[in-house]
């Protein structure tokens, strides 16, 4: 049997999840030094019902895409060491400042242009965002159906696409037809670990923009050994209209950020009084951390 | 014509609480720009389902009635709604953030090219002023949501772009009848004429509704108990507290052995180790054990009657107190700042 295209789709994020306290600078803006950049840990999620899918049927070929800064090849990297085949970077400052309608708009130009896919697979969500709205927008603007909230790819064969579903309050299972697009939820199980073999095999593969540096010997390993080079793409490379892109192509507006900076250096000494209570629920509130 | 819509959920015949919420902040936004508030439902057998929506004031109920229709699937939902709003031209368009509305919002703003902004916390009407185009918007939607792991809170404003979309979770607005006696029109939208045969290609095959299983590891806030809560009783208030402030309950491995909790609620070495924006550290000493488990907590609030417990030393607010007192306080002191 022939293997399935697969596209997973993948993001480089701020781990917003071990924010600790010093997270915020004094000045109240985000320390992103401490912050390390990770693979979106949905996302992850996601590369392992495909590289299942890849196990299951062989001659499946899976390609990572993911959209950003020259750094963020190391998550393509980080997903050909886990058994992705290929993986391409979509990078260019026209894509800067883009909401999720204008990501999901560069992304479906660049899937429109990798040829016939029959499953493209993203996490739910990205944690620095947190929206779930770039797998469903893509889904849209390809014409292609969409299962969200997916926990299990079942079966992908004979054109038919059989998913279990978690959602809030139960589990679904729904089949539908190929070519679809799939976001898998945290509950789905973990990826699987780097595997030796493809750390060896790809530890060297890079990017263009990452080569820059390169001396000619390292230029000559990637010239011989082609799986070496990560796909860059840029806007040129597909087909947009520049109006769709970027900050003009983005319908949402950031009118004001206020940081949420925790003020309390030292811890505070409640007493169990009613008016204590009130004053420590109105600080909770009013920096949202509950309500 | 350019009035307020709300996507009303529905499960079992009835309609899902978020969107009754919405309906409640619908109506407001919808006095504030003097124009109409207006709903529409998607299922089967939707009959007399209007009465369950027009006590909250809206003035027209769309109805899409179709054994097709329910259970949801993406794509009939979408087409009737982007052909709704596509005739109707809706200024702003509420959905509940669940997994309906995160499935359907998305691809509706998609087709639609309007923003949409997620798990919004907050909204209001207010104008807007785009300094570089010199050019000012009056009576926008104010989208207010947590982003970057709640480490900041942004105002979202679509100034161009009609609808203006956002979801809401459950919880986050009030429920309020406007009044039993609310009279609006209902509308029956001839289904044929809203979807394709093709937007059925996704089926439900099987479905199971169930209670949802615990999951204290991806939880925002976290309220845990220990052996120093005392007794089952007192661990019950506990879950008291998370339902009104939305919060999951877990347990050190003292409260677990005394079997006050369950496994699965477990926190520590030997259970899970979590990362919320708040952990409530109630009648925990604060072994090693537990700490590992809880120490990369954004804000913890620690309850013990002994002040001198170590968990005091990874407190934000150490509160020395009886659980069974300050518990009870906590619940309605949140209740009354958030009325």
């Amino acid at each position: 049997m022939k293997g399935l295209k697969i596209v997973v789709l993948a993001k480089q994020v701020p781990d917003t999840r071990n924010v600790g306290k010093d997270a915020m600078k004094a000045d109240g803006t985000v320390n992103r030094a401490v912050l390390p950049a990770i693979f979106n840990p949905e996302d992850l999620n996601a590369l392992e019902q495909a590289l299942r899918l890849k196990d299951k049927y062989p001659g499946t070929e899976i390609t990572l895409l993911t959209m950003g800064p020259g750094r963020a090849a190391e998550i393509i990297r980080e997903g050909l060491y886990r058994g992705a085949d290929n993986g391409i970077l979509l990078s260019d400052r026209a894509f800067a400042g883009s909401d999720t309608l204008a990501t999901s708009y560069a992304l479906s130009c660049t899937l429109k242009k990798m040829g016939k896919i029959d499953i493209i697979i993203a996490g739910r969500q990205a944690i620095d965002g947190d929206t779930a709205q770039v797998g469903p927008q893509v889904a849209e603007k390809l014409g292609f159906p969409q299962i969200t909230y997916a926990e299990e790819v079942v079966s992908a064969e004979k054109g038919k696409i059989v998913i279990k579903r978690r959602l809030e309050r139960g589990v679904e299972t729904v089949e539908g037809t190929l070519p679809m697009v799939v976001t898998v939820n945290a509950s789905a199980p973990e990826c699987r670990p780097r595997n030796a073999k493809y750390v060896m095999k790809y530890k060297h593969a890079r990017a263009v923009s990452e080569m820059q540096n390169a001396d000619e010997d390292y230029i000559l390993l990637h010239n011989n050994r082609p799986y070496l080079n990560i796909g860059e793409w840029s806007v040129n490379d597909i087909e947009t209209k520049a109006e769709e892109l970027g900050l003009t192509g983005s319908p949402t507006k950031v009118k004001a950020i206020e940081n949420v900076v925790f003020q309390a250096k030292e811890a505070k000494v409640l007493e169990p009084t009613d008016a204590d209570m009130g004053e420590l629920m109105k600080e909770l509130i009013a920096n949202h951390t509950i309500g | 014509m350019n009035n307020v819509f709300v996507y009303c959920e529905i499960e079992e015949g009835q309609v899902a609480d978020v969107s009754l919420e919405l309906l409640t902040k619908g109506r407001k936004l919808a006095d504030d720009l003097k124009c109409e508030l207006e709903a529409i439902v998607i299922g089967a057998d939707l009959k007399g389902v209007e009465k369950q929506i027009m006590p909250y004031g809206v003035d027209t109920v769309w109805i899409a009635s179709d054994k097709r229709l329910y259970p949801y699937t993406t794509l009939p939902h979408t087409s009737i709604i982007v052909k709704l709003f596509g005739e109707e031209k809706p200024q702003i368009a509420l959905m509940g953030a669940t997994s309906i509305g995160r499935d359907l919002g998305p691809r509706v703003s998609s087709a639609l090219h309007s923003g949409l902004t997620a798990d919004c916390t907050s909204l209001i009407i207010g104008d807007h002023e785009d300094k570089k185009n010199n050019k000012v918007y009056k009576d926008l939607l104010y989208q207010i949501r947590p982003a970057f792991g709640g480490n900041i809170v942004a105002t979202i404003v679509n100034p161009d772009c009609r609808p203006q979309m956002a979801t809401v979770r459950e919880g986050v607005m009030k429920k309020e009848i406007l009044s039993d006696a609310y009279k609006g029109k209902v509308k029956q939208l001839d289904v044929e004429k809203y979807v394709n045969a093709e937007d059925f290609v996704v089926k439900v095959i099987e479905r199971h509704m169930e209670a949802s299983k615990v999951n204290i590891k991806n939880a925002g806030i976290i309220i845990a108990g220990g052996y120093g809560v005392g007794s089952k009783d007192n661990f019950d208030k506990l879950y008291e507290l998370a339902d009104v402030i939305g919060a999951e309950v877990g347990a050190s491995r003292a409260a677990v052995d005394a079997g006050y909790a369950s496994h699965e609620r477990q926190i520590g070495q030997t259970g899970v180790t979590v990362r919320p924006k708040l952990y409530i550290a109630c009648g925990i000493s604060g072994q090693i054990q537990h700490t590992a488990g809880m120490e990369e907590s954004s804000m913890v609030i620690a309850i013990n009657t002994d002040k001198n417990a170590p968990i005091n030393n990874f407190a934000d607010y150490i509160i020395t107190g009886d659980i069974a007192d300050v518990i009870p306080k906590m619940i309605k002191q949140y209740k009354e700042n958030t009325k």
